[in-house]
C-alpha cells in the first residue's frame, strides 16, 4: 500500500507495512440459544479495506461491537495492531483493563444512527474526546476539528447543533468525530442505512475518499453493494455467525461460489 | 363569623415572617434533595454490589413511609441518641432527605431516558467516567428532569407545612399561633392559604412553560 503524502495525514500509521492489524481467533458469542458468532477466525491486514455483507441478524454488527469493546465475546482472542484486546477463556468473565482501553483507542466507530451528542455543536462533538482523552490543548483540537469538518464538507456547519443538520450531515460529523481520535482502524456499521436515499451519496463519498486517500484499516458493514465492490480490497460474506465466503469484490460479486451468497446478492440487487 | 379586615392586616406581618421561613425551608430542602438524590442515583447506576440494594431500600423506605412519621422520628427519637438539632434544621434535613428519594428516581428515569447510542458513543470515544456523566449523560438527562423536578419542588413547598408538627414556625404554624392567641382562625388561615398560592401559582405556570420548552427541542 503506497504511503500517501497529502498535507493531511489521517492516520498515525507511519509504515505502510503489511502487518496484521485485526485478528479474531476462535471467537464465539451467543445470547441464550442464539449463536451470533461461531468460532470466528478472521485476519485483516493493515490498511486493508474490508466490506462485510450478509443477511440481517447474521452477526455483522456484533463483530464490530466486539472490536469496539461494546460487546464481550464468550470465548476467543481478539487483537488489534498486535495488542490483545480480548483474551477470553470459556466461562471466565473478563474485566476491563487499562491495556484494553489503550488498545481500543486504536479503533474508531461510525454508527448506523450517528449517535452525535445532541447538546453540542458539530465542532464541540469533534473536539470533546481529543481534548479529554488524548489530552490535546483546546486550540490544537479545534484546528484539527476544523480541518476534519472541512474534509467531510462541513466547514460552514461547525457551529450547528445536530438537530439543525440533515442525516447525511450528521453522519459526516460523526465520521469527523471518529477521525479526530486518529484511529488506525475505522469501523462503519451500515453508515447509510438510516439515511434518506438522496443523502446516501454524500456519506459514501466521504468514506470513499477515506478509503482511497488514507492508510487506515477499514471494516465496513454495508448493504450498498456497488459501493462495496468499488472500494473494498476484500469482501466477507457473513451468514449465521460465520464467514461463508470471502475474496476480492469482483470475484464475490461476479462469480460467488456459495449458493447462499448468490441468493443474498440477487435479493440485494432486486431491491 | 365575618371577615375582619383590620385584624387581617394586623396579623399579616407575622404571617409574612412565616412565609419567609417556609421559603427558606423549601430552598434548603431542594438543595439537599438535589444533591443527595443525585449521589444516590449515580451510585445506584454504578451497580456496586452491597451499596446498590441499600440505596434501593433507602429510596423505597423514604417514599413508602409518611413524611410526618419521618419528621417525628427525627424530632423525638434522634435527641435520645444525643443528636439535637433546631426544629428548622431537623425539618430541612427530613424534608430534603424525603424528597431525595423522589429526585433519585427522577434522575434514574432521566438517565435511563438517554438513548443507548449515547453511551456507546462515549465508550467508542474512550471518554472517562467523569466526562461521561458531567458532559454527556447528565446534560441530556436534565432536559427531561427539569419539569418533573419542578413539580416535586412545588409539592415540597406545600408539604413543608407538615413540619409545623415539629414546631417549625413556618407559614401554617404562624397562622395557627395567631389564631390561637386571638381565637380567630378565619383571617390567618385564609391569608396563609393565599400566601401559599401567591408563590405556588406562578411557580406552576413557570413549570408548564419549562415543560413545553423541553418538549419542543427534542
Ligand atoms: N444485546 C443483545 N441481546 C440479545 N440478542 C442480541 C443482542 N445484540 C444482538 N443480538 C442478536 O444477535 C444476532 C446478530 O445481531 P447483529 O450482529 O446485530 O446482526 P446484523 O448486524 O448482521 O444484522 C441477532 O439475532 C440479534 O437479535
Ligand atoms: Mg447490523
Amino acid at each position: 500500500m503506497p504511503q500517501h503524502t497529502d498535507s493531511f495525514s489521517l492516520s498515525n500509521v507511519d509504515q505502510p507495512t503489511r502487518n496484521v492489524e485485526i485478528e479474531f481467533n476462535g471467537v464465539s458469542k451467543s445470547w441464550g440459544e442464539n449463536h451470533v458468532l461461531r468460532d470466528l477466525n478472521l485476519s485483516v491486514t493493515a490498511g486493508e479495506k474490508v466490506s462485510i455483507i450478509g443477511p440481517s441478524g447474521s452477526g455483522k454488527t456484533t463483530i464490530l461491537r466486539v472490536l469496539m469493546t461494546l460487546e464481550t465475546p464468550d470465548v476467543g482472542v481478539v487483537s488489534v495492531g498486535g495488542d490483545i484486546l480480548w483474551d477470553v477463556k470459556a466461562g471466565v468473565k473478563p474485566k476491563e483493563t487499562k491495556k484494553m482501553r489503550a488498545t481500543r483507542r486504536k479503533v474508531g466507530m461510525v454508527f448506523q444512527q450517528f449517535n452525535l451528542f445532541p447538546h453540542m455543536t458539530a465542532l464541540q462533538n469533534v473536539i470533546e474526546a481529543p481534548i479529554h482523552v488524548l489530552g490535546l490543548p483546546k486550540k490544537e483540537a479545534e484546528e484539527r476539528a476544523v480541518e476534519l469538518l472541512g474534509l467531510v464538507g462541513l466547514k460552514n456547519h461547525m457551529s450547528h447543533m445536530p438537530h439543525q443538520l440533515s442525516g447525511g450531515q450528521q453522519q459526516r460529523v460523526a465520521i469527523a468525530r471518529a477521525l479526530a481520535m486518529r484511529p488506525r482502524v475505522m469501523l462503519f456499521d451500515e453508515p447509510t442505512s438510516a439515511l434518506d436515499p438522496e443523502l446516501i451519496g454524500e456519506v459514501l463519498g466521504v468514506i470513499r475518499q477515506l478509503a482511497t486517500t488514507t492508510d487506515m484499516t477499514m471494516l465496513m458493514v454495508t448493504h450498498e453493494m456497488r459501493f462495496a465492490q468499488d472500494i473494498s480490497d476484500r469482501v466477507l460474506m457473513f451468514d449465521k455467525g460465520a464467514v461463508i465466503e470471502q475474496g476480492p469484490p469482483d470475484q464475490i460479486f461476479a462469480s460467488p461460489e456459495h449458493e447462499r451468497t448468490r441468493r443474498f446478492l440477487s435479493m440485494m440487487l432486486d431491491r | 363569623m365575618t371577615w375582619d379586615n383590620e385584624f387581617a392586616m394586623s396579623v399579616l406581618p407575622e404571617l409574612l415572617q412565616g412565609l419567609v421561613v417556609t421559603v427558606k425551608l423549601t430552598l434548603c430542602g431542594i438543595s439537599i434533595a438535589l444533591i443527595v438524590g443525585l449521589i444516590a442515583a449515580v451510585l445506584r447506576f454504578q451497580k456496586i454490589p452491597v451499596l446498590a440494594p441499600v440505596l434501593g431500600f433507602y429510596v423505597q423506605f423514604m417514599r413508602g413511609t409518611p413524611l410526618l412519621i419521618q419528621a417525628y422520628v427525627a424530632f423525638f427519637v434522634l435527641p435520645q441518641y444525643g443528636i439535637t438539632l433546631s426544629p428548622f434544621v431537623t425539618g430541612v434535613i427530613v424534608i430534603g432527605l424525603n424528597y431525595s428519594a423522589y429526585t433519585a428516581e427522577v434522575y434514574r428515569a432521566g438517565i435511563e431516558g438517554v438513548p443507548t447510542g449515547q453511551w456507546e458513543a462515549v465508550a467508542a470515544l474512550g471518554l472517562g467516567a467523569r466526562r461521561k456523566w458531567l458532559r454527556i449523560i447528565l446534560p441530556q438527562a436534565v432536559r427531561t428532569m427539569v419539569p418533573v423536578l419542578g413539580n416535586y419542588f412545588l409539592q415540597m413547598f406545600k408539604d413543608s407545612a407538615i413540619l409545623s408538627a415539629i414546631t417549625v414556625v413556618e407559614l401554617l404554624a404562624a397562622a395557627m399561633k395567631v389564631g390561637g392567641n386571638s381565637f380567630r382562625y378565619l383571617e390567618p388561615l385564609t391569608l396563609a392559604g393565599l400566601l401559599f398560592m401567591i408563590i405556588s401559582f406562578p411557580a406552576s405556570l413557570l413549570i408548564r412553560r419549562l415543560e413545553r420548552r423541553f418538549a419542543t427541542t427534542h
